[in-house]
């Protein structure tokens, strides 16, 4: 017993073992685990859940564990949208789910703010970026809607335990250097699909000294690196930000990797880090901001769960403040959640952006997956986003740069993709 | 072993978006599948048979949680999916609509057109000259989910006799 409770163990097995009810589980090993809570949207959710649990007649195992969020077909923009979110809103009512948010932001971003994640819980979301939710210290990872279903019906589904990579980020970052640099940098050096489905944590000075919403961001792209979570060591900061949603009783004791636990280490320096770019189409193409200098940018958008959260927000006012966007360049910009809408008006930062010239869109997931807005044919388009897959954000000829929230509004302030920090400067 | 399968050949890095592209995500799985490698394959969708496997460069799958781009497949009649590398919830979504993914380091040795038995009891594909290339072995219950049809099939299963048992 002694030998097994002195196993040091990464936070990845200490979050598994918890939700297997065991003491220690081993890299590989294939466990079945108690899930704290269920996230699923209007695309993913109901409409595909609905028909499935009628088919099996079963019922949610615990409707209390349950959160729907409609954020991909909202605002509704034609039938086929109509139909979809009718569905969700039809059976949210019908089955009286008590946790429901209807175009109030994407599900990413919402879920942590109405403070239903803590440090220690085993989640998971049927959507690809939920991953996000390790920031905070929980095991959350994406699923499609046939596994939701079996989530939904028993509480319960497997994991094998996964290799833990430990990004260790030395320093700190510059000024006009952000999260996303670090993770457009790691996914350029590991690839979209650098491990085994491996949890990564991420680590040390440069990430201790991110803001939660910088350190959903490094979790959320998590999903790029092939990832099952990104996860980050709960700590002071993540303490002070769940008290601001009102959760309470969080325990952050005991939820950290080991020394000497079994992990691949890498080591970065942030404060060698430049501004990421990856060209088209895909977020492994990232160099310096630098070799992309003179490439024009007809449309610039500061959308998504990554890149459209409050801090987003504030970056990209912070270099369009007082400015006026060129001629021949489209800013547009959708808050990823009507809270950080909120906050960034009463800041002045919505302010600055509209004046700056950007047309603000609804807080939905909108053109970063093609649901919605309008990615015009054969243009340049510079993202807040997470993914420039072709075709992704509905055109299949546009060239789709992924960047910065800084960087974005310095390249769309330009006409073409330029370094923040000249702007900051 | 099973019967002969033809072989379609695709790159790598093929993502989810490429097999269920976004703007068809609001139509039924049937839909979804007539636009399925449209980008990369235009004749695929319409000229796969039932029983085809499609043999893919590393990372296949990498991208969204949709299950949809592992459905159009089950829907368009693909026998397997024999790729190096698997984006990790394309592997999970795939089993539980009862797609069979075969990890295989050296799926590119297959070529295109050819035909090949898939020997699920020593982890192999089988050349029609005989040679064997060597599958990562796959835990007896996601077998057994592929072969039942899926995770939907296999819960229904359970709750009926969960229920036969009350």
């Amino acid at each position: 017993m002694s030998t097994q409770l002195l196993t040091p163990q990464t936070l990845a097995q200490k979050l598994i073992a918890k939700a297997a009810g065991k003491s220690h589980v081993g890299v590989g090993d294939i466990v079945n685990c108690q899930v704290d809570l269920a996230m699923f949207h209007d695309s993913s959710g109901p409409r595909r859940l609905k028909p499935m649990l009628e088919e099996l007649g079963a019922q949610i195992w615990d409707k209390s564990k349950v959160v729907l969020v409609m954020d991909h077909y909202v605002p509704e923009q034609d039938d086929d949208s109509r139909r979809i979110v009718r569905i969700a809103r039809d059976w949210a009512r019908d089955q009286q789910l008590p946790h429901v948010y209807d175009s109030m932001g994407i599900c990413h971003v919402v879920l942590p703010q109405k403070g239903h994640l803590k440090p220690g819980m085993f989640c998971v979301g049927g959507d690809s970026h939920s991953p996000t939710g390790g920031a905070l210290g929980t095991y959350m990872f994406g699923v499609g809607s046939t596994e939701m279903l079996g989530v939904v019906v028993t509480g319960q589904l497997w994991v094998r335990v996964p290799q833990t990579y430990l990004m260790k980020w030395h320093k700190r970052l510059q000024t006009g250097v952000t999260a996303k640099d670090m993770m457009l940098y790691m996914i350029g050096k590991f690839g979209m699909n650098g491990g085994n489905y491996q949890a990564v944590e991420f680590a040390g000075e440069a990430v201790q000294a991110l803001s939660m919403q910088e350190r959903m961001t490094l979790s959320n792209m998590s999903a790029e690196m092939g990832s099952q979570v990104g996860l980050i060591a709960p700590d002071k900061v993540t303490r002070d930000w769940l008290a601001t949603t009102g959760a309470k009783d969080v325990q952050i004791d005991g939820w950290h990797t080991d020394e000497g636990a079994e992990a691949f280490v890498h080591e970065f320096d942030a404060a060698t880090l430049v501004p990421q770019v990856a060209a088209p189409h895909s977020p492994a193409n990232t160099k310096a901001v630098g070799e992309f200098a003179n490439t024009p940018i007809q449309v610039a958008y500061i959308g998504a769960c990554t890149g459209a959260k409050l801090d987003d927000l504030r970056a990209a006012a912070q270099i369009l403040k007082g400015q006026r966007m060129p001629q021949g360049v489209r800013l547009m910009v959708a808050p990823a959640s009507l809270q950080d809408q909120a906050q960034a008006e009463s800041e002045g930062v919505m302010r600055s952006l509209r004046d700056a010239g950007a047309e603000i869109l609804p807080t939905s997931c909108g053109a970063c997956s093609g649901y919605g807005g309008s990615i015009p044919d054969g243009a340049n388009v510079i993202a807040s986003t997470a993914r420039n897959f072709k075709g992704r954000m509905g055109s299949a000829t546009a060239q789709v740069y992924l960047a910065s929230p800084y960087t974005v509004a310095a390249s769309a302030l330009r006409g073409s993709i330029s370094d923040p920090r000249e702007v900051l400067a | 072993m099973s019967a002969l399968h033809k072989v379609w050949k695709i790159g790598a890095d093929i993502d989810t978006d490429q097999l269920a592209p976004g703007a068809y995500m609001k139509l039924g799985i049937h839909d979804i599948a007539k636009h399925c490698l449209e980008g990369v394959r235009p004749e695929f969708a319409a000229q796969v048979q039932e029983g085809d496997v499609l043999v893919a460069g590393p990372n296949f799958g990498i991208g969204s949680s949709r299950e949809q781009a592992a459905d159009a497949l089950v829907k368009l009649g693909v026998k397997a999916v024999i790729s190096p590398s698997y984006g990790g919830l394309y592997f999970r979504n795939a089993f539980n609509l009862g797609l069979l993914l075969l990890t295989c380091k050296e799926a590119e040795l297959l070529d295109e057109g050819e035909q090949v038995a898939l020997d699920l009891s020593t982890w192999t594909v089988v050349r029609a000259n005989g040679q064997r290339l060597a599958c990562d072995s796959i835990p007896d219950f996601l077998l057994a989910m592929v072969q039942a049809g899926g995770l939907l099939p296999q819960l229904k299963l359970r709750l009926q006799q969960e229920r036969a048992s009350q």
